[in-house]
């Protein structure tokens, strides 16, 4: 306060750049109210993240005896539809022979797939354009030319290793972090 | 009396209220004698019908969500037990299903008319601005209001359009999962939009307030797009414009009518009377018709960011047309080549709501390129160009010049000056 009764007028442009000491308090006093506002800020918007009952929920047990060679299944992991598919040599030989193709996404089918199990294919079934659950499950759906799965909302085509291999979807159908416990089970999650 | 406001009010309940907080003054001044330009044509309703229409909008949601259930289990059944069980729940629904379309017939006429008579030429850039805002408001409320019955196209439109922002590298996919509060559209996704569907309306309620603020401080536009220049050019507002609005409402009503009571689903879905299925996409999904120029716009772009940002973009321009936007002359009637270019916008977003709704392929992909080049074509370079080399019409004198020299023009006049074309009549 010395210096507003010393100069009872401290102009904000007067003089150049005088630093007072009223200015230092003002920027501390705004900067602790920003963080403050932030600090009730973000419980707010960090409620809106996934809940724990919801990230407890996230694991899901298969049994693949029932699925024979050439047949797929979906089961629901996190709320969302999980592709299991059996693949016949066939599949997996175009899937290995598409390897060296210059692909929109670049994968190796071998890279999608656990080792020694190379006729299990799990990817989660939601088109990576915008969402839609692709068709090609069941086998008298349509699979697109590349005898995958095809996306009935934009037209995007998935190959045998679930790989895009034409229209607007920017990347391959993710694979679900999963492990074999056994050879007829598995777990994803 | 110090203190006091001196109010003009004869009645002492009103005169004891006014006194104290100058409501009724205000009123007065505003939607009373309110200065008013003389020459409004039937475009000029369009303001108060929406205004209308978000009071219905307003009115009615608030009786529906004391019978509807916020729950990814209940919601479709709770929507169904409103159609078949509550009292006049069919009626409500109904109303508030079909004034959300004749919300967006009223803003889109209201939005051409201000395009067509550049009325967001300076003085009036933050009006239309605020009006920009209002629209990006109601799309966000009717979009979040379609998920709610939780039939199919709810669920897989809140899928389509929650993934748009994925699109965004890095950050996209953490923004979807806070989006939906979990890994996919669910429960959680549901209750959070319920509550905001409630809330942003009210938010809408605001933003209005200072669109209206905004216009009482420029004053109207006209149809001649010339500023009014003294008392000989103006009527009060009431009761001129309460009465030409009046006349408006009952024709916007009878069509509103129309729809509710003999073709209350036909801008609907069929697959929105299936309960949402998070296994199975329905073969063709489009938005509602309001959103189909945008999907159109979403959908001509082979690349994912790219038609996003596209999309946004082609509200966003909205936002810049007061700078885009060369011409020293307002309205179009004094702009011979803006007022053909004007139509050929127009056709370009009717093209686009068509596309919007037909599958991604063939002459659709072809139409909606060639529509969403010329949209932007439309407002980033002819807008600018244009004002620089088209030759205006020569503008009239005043307002009231102009209107009394045609006479049949702006109708008959009431009032001192119109005494001479009710000579002629
Ligand atoms: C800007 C104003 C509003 C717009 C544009 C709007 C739009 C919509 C739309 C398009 C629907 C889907 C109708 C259907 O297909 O069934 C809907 C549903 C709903 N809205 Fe609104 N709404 C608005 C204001 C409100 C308000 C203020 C409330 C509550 C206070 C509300 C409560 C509801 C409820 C409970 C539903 C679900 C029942 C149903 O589906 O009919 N709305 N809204
Ligand atoms: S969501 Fe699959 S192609 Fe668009």
């Amino acid at each position: 306060m010395a210096e507003s009764a010393a100069a009872p007028h401290p102009a904000p442009h007067s003089g150049g750049a005088e630093v007072t000491k009223r200015d230092f308090l003002k920027l501390v006093a705004g900067a602790g109210a920003a963080v403050g506002v932030g600090a009730i800020v973000w419980p707010m918007i960090d409620s809106m993240n996934p809940a724990a009952d919801v990230l407890a929920l996230s694991s899901t047990t298969v049994d693949l005896s029932p699925i024979v060679a050439g047949q797929a299944i979906t089961v629901v992991w996190r709320g969302k539809p999980v592709f299991v598919r059996h693949r016949t040599p066939t599949e997996i030989e175009e899937a290995r022979a598409a390897d060296k193709l210059r692909l929109p996404d670049p994968a190796t089918d071998a890279s999608r797939v656990k080792p020694g199990h190379d006729q299990w294919l799990i990817v989660v079934g939601i088109c990576t354009h915008l969402g839609c659950v692709p068709l090609g499950n069941r086998s008298t759906e349509v699979r697109g030319e590349y005898g995958g799965w095809f996306c009935p909302c934009h037209g995007s085509e998935y190959d045998t290793s679930g790989r895009v291999r034409r229209g607007p979807a920017p990347a391959n159908l993710p694979v679900p972090p999963y492990a074999f416990e056994g050879d007829t089970k598995i777990k994803i999650g | 009396m110090a203190g006091l406001h001196k109010s003009e009010f004869e009645n002492p309940v009103i005169r004891w209220v006014d006194s104290r907080l100058p409501i009724f003054t205000m009123m007065q001044k505003e939607y009373g004698v309110f200065p008013t330009p003389r020459n409004f044509n039937y475009l000029w309703n369009f303001g108060a019908l929406a205004m209308v229409n978000l009071v219905i909008m307003i009115a009615t949601g608030i009786f529906l969500a004391m019978n509807y259930t916020p729950h990814a289990t209940m919601a479709f059944d709770s929507v169904e037990r409103i159609m078949r069980d509550v009292n006049f729940g069919w009626l409500l629904r109904y109303v508030h299903a079909n004034g959300g379309s004749m919300f967006f017939i009223v803003v889109y006429i209201h939005l051409a008319r201000g395009l067509y008579y550049g009325s967001y030429k300076m003085p009036r850039e933050l009006l239309w601005i605020l009006g920009v805002v209002i629209l990006l408001l109601m799309m966000a409320t009717a979009f979040m209001g379609y998920v709610l019955p939780w039939g199919q196209m709810s669920y897989w439109g809140a899928t389509v359009i929650t993934n748009l922002f994925s699109a965004f590298p890095l950050v996209g996919d953490y923004i979807v999962t806070w989006l939906w509060g979990g890994f996919s559209v669910d429960n959680a996704t549901l209750n959070r939009f319920f509550s905001l569907h409630y809330l942003l309306p009210f938010v809408l309620v605001g933003v209005v307030f200072l669109h209206i603020a905004a216009l009482h401080i420029t004053g109207s536009n006209n149809p001649l797009g010339i500023e009014v220049k003294g008392p000989q050019d103006t009527l009060p507002f009431h009761p001129y414009y309460t009465i030409k609005d009046s006349v408006g409402i009952c024709v916007y009503l009878i069509v509103f009518a129309l729809l509710v009571f003999f073709a209350p689903n036909y801008l609907g879905h069929a697959d929105n009377y299936i309960p949402a299925n998070p296994l199975v996409t329905p073969a063709h999904i489009v938005p509602e018709w309001y959103f189909l120029p945008f999907y159109a716009i979403l959908r001509s772009v082979p690349d994912k960011l790219g038609g996003v940002l596209l999309m946004f973009g082609s509200i966003g321009v909205l936002a810049l047309v007061p700078w885009l936007d060369t011409s020293p002359v307002r309205s179009a009637r004094y702009r011979p080549v803006y007022r053909i270019l004007f139509w050929v916008l127009v056709l370009a977003c009717a093209v686009l709501l068509v596309c919007g709704g037909k599958p991604p392929e063939g002459i659709w992909v072809v139409l909606s390129r060639v529509a969403t080049a010329y949209y932007f074509l439309h407002f980033l370079v002819i807008l600018p160009v244009l004002g620089k080399f088209e030759r205006p019409l020569p503008l009239p004198e005043s307002i009231s010049r102009a209107v009394l020299a045609d006479g049949g023009g702006g109708g008959p006049l009431p009032g001192g000056a119109a005494a001479k074309p009710m000579e002629k009549a």
